[in-house]
């Protein structure tokens, strides 16, 4: 099975200036890879490091140490030293993202907040739309708050947008960082449905999940980020 | 996408007398990239801006800019009539105070067509038709285009200010603290306008601002600066999300919480 995206040896720690420059290691040795058609989760306590894990390959925090190697295009990249021009072009092509929370814009429809990365890989506006549209009713989002900006939306709500926002574009690669946190049963199951159709269509899904039945339900893998803690491979 | 930037910045320095402006400055910017330029007021980045928009010549480096044609042409090695060319037709510059971009006598209409006319354009009725559509673009209503911007509030004379630049369909827009000086709701309605008017040009834009929010929204790469050096620089999320250098991390912490 290939595999997109392969992680090694990965360090990541916080250098906090304002507080005389202590140093926080988050994680140390992160190696791991991810497989198309497969979901792979990373799974300890809170503080272990997930979150962080999925920004470095983001490219939203700074990697440390190591190589983040990721296929884009028809070439291998380092996302872990690549430009940032070379990042964008990463998100809108290869690896999509969807946040814990939303970052709203003022303004802008929740139709067009979740039309908008399809329309910047070059698809037209009104067919973005119209996949928005669908998304946006299978996740039971009331019609009647499509055209309002979400900055008033519920957290259920911003977060149902989010998730069509990530699920709309084809990028083989997708990273889900907690997307049911906030849901009911009934919206939970629809993701389910989302990432078991992702996984049909050669995705590489890399996510965190606290809720045990999501996990249960979608997990083909398991990584224990806690064997990540830095400190482990001094030993 | 080209795969050749639209500027070229190496090694930028203007110091007045002993005093440093801006020092060492390099980057690259492609075609429909927003790069921000974040710090305190006297970090040097209205000066950068000015010595990049050749409103000011630097001590030393280099900036070579791509024409339409695909020649790199090296800014500061112009003659004076040619960047001034340049500024009218491919460049913009957006001033944080719009009285410095407009003129405040003459009618809005006559602002933006004013621009059109330097590229060339003779035909009244067209002018005045691209004028009006300038307008509504940037949300004023065409009632007013025969009203003098000095008529305008502060919101609407930095709209006019925006169509005046954007009219002549520029590669580059130089923007210094655009929404400075606004309240917040104005702020919101400018900065929505300016990003759909950047995606939908693909516009280059280099964005001097002090307010990290503004920042975010609006740029994709951004260079923190302090005492005229580039302190940080990289993807806008990341330098906000992750601040590595001892006074982006100050920057970031100082941010009020609403």
């Amino acid at each position: 099975m290939p595999t997109p995206l392969v992680v090694s040896d990965v360090a990541k720690s916080f250098t906090m200036h304002l507080r005389d420059g202590i140093k926080l290691p988050v994680v140390s040795g992160v190696s791991f890879s991810i497989k198309a058609g497969e979901c792979t989760v990373l799974g300890g306590p809170s503080g272990a490091g997930k979150s962080s894990i999925l920004k470095m390959l983001y490219g939203n925090y700074a990697v440390d140490e190591g190589q983040i190697i990721v296929k884009h295009e028809d070439g291998l990249i380092d996302l872990a030293h690549a430009s940032p021009r070379t990042v964008l072009a990463v998100r809108r092509q290869t690896i999509g993202y969807v946040s814990q929370f939303l970052r709203t814009v003022p303004r802008v429809s929740a139709l067009d907040v979740v039309a908008e990365p399809l329309v910047e890989r070059g698809e037209e506006r009104e067919i973005a739309r119209g996949k928005a549209r669908a998304l946006l009713a299978q996740l039971n989002l009331p019609e009647k708050l499509w055209a309002l900006p979400p900055a008033t939306f519920s957290g259920g709500e911003q977060q149902r947008v989010n998730i069509a926002r990530g699920f709309i574009t084809e990028h083989p690669i997708l990273l889900l960082d907690e997307p049911t946190a906030s849901l009911d049963a009934t919206n939970r199951d629809v993701v389910i449905e989302l990432i078991a159709a992702k996984k049909a269509a050669g995705v590489a899904l890399l996510g965190i999940f606290h809720d045990h039945d999501v996990r249960e339900a979608v997990a083909d893998r398991i990584i224990d980020v806690t064997a990540f803690a830095p400190g482990k491979l001094a030993a | 996408m080209t795969d050749e930037p639209l500027l070229r910045v190496s090694a930028l320095s203007k110091f007045y007398g002993s005093r440093v402006g801006c020092d060492n400055v390099s980057f690259d910017l492609w075609p429909g990239e927003v790069l921000a330029v974040v710090g305190e007021s006297g970090s040097g980045k209205t000066t950068l801006l000015n010595c990049l928009s050749t409103r000011l010549l630097p001590s030393s480096g280099t900036a070579s800019y791509r024409m339409r044609d695909g020649q790199f042409r090296e800014l500061y090695r112009m003659s004076e009539a040619e960047r001034r060319f340049l500024m009218r037709t491919d460049w913009g510059f957006v001033h944080q105070n719009p009285a410095d971009g407009l003129r405040m006598t003459v009618s809005a209409g006559a602002n933006v067509g004013e621009r059109l006319m330097a590229v060339g354009d003779r035909h009244y009725g067209k002018i005045r038709a691209t004028a009006v559509d300038w307008l509504s673009r940037v949300e004023i209503e065409e009632d007013r285009i025969d009203d003098e911007p000095r008529a305008f509030s502060g919101g609407m004379r930095q709209r006019l200010q925006i169509a005046r630049n954007l009219v002549t369909g520029p590669r580059l827009v130089f923007m210094d603290e655009p929404t400075g000086g606004l309240d917040v709701s104005v702020q919101a309605r400018l900065l929505d306008l300016l990003r759909g008017l950047v995606t939908d040009l693909g516009l280059a834009a280099i964005v001097v601002t002090h307010d990290l929010a503004v920042a975010r929204l609006l740029s994709q790469r951004m260079m923190v600066m302090k005492d005229g050096r580039v302190v940080e620089s990289g993807l806008t999320d990341r330098v906000l999300d992750d601040p590595r250098a001892p006074y982006t991390q100050l920057l970031v912490s100082s941010i009020l919480q609403v």
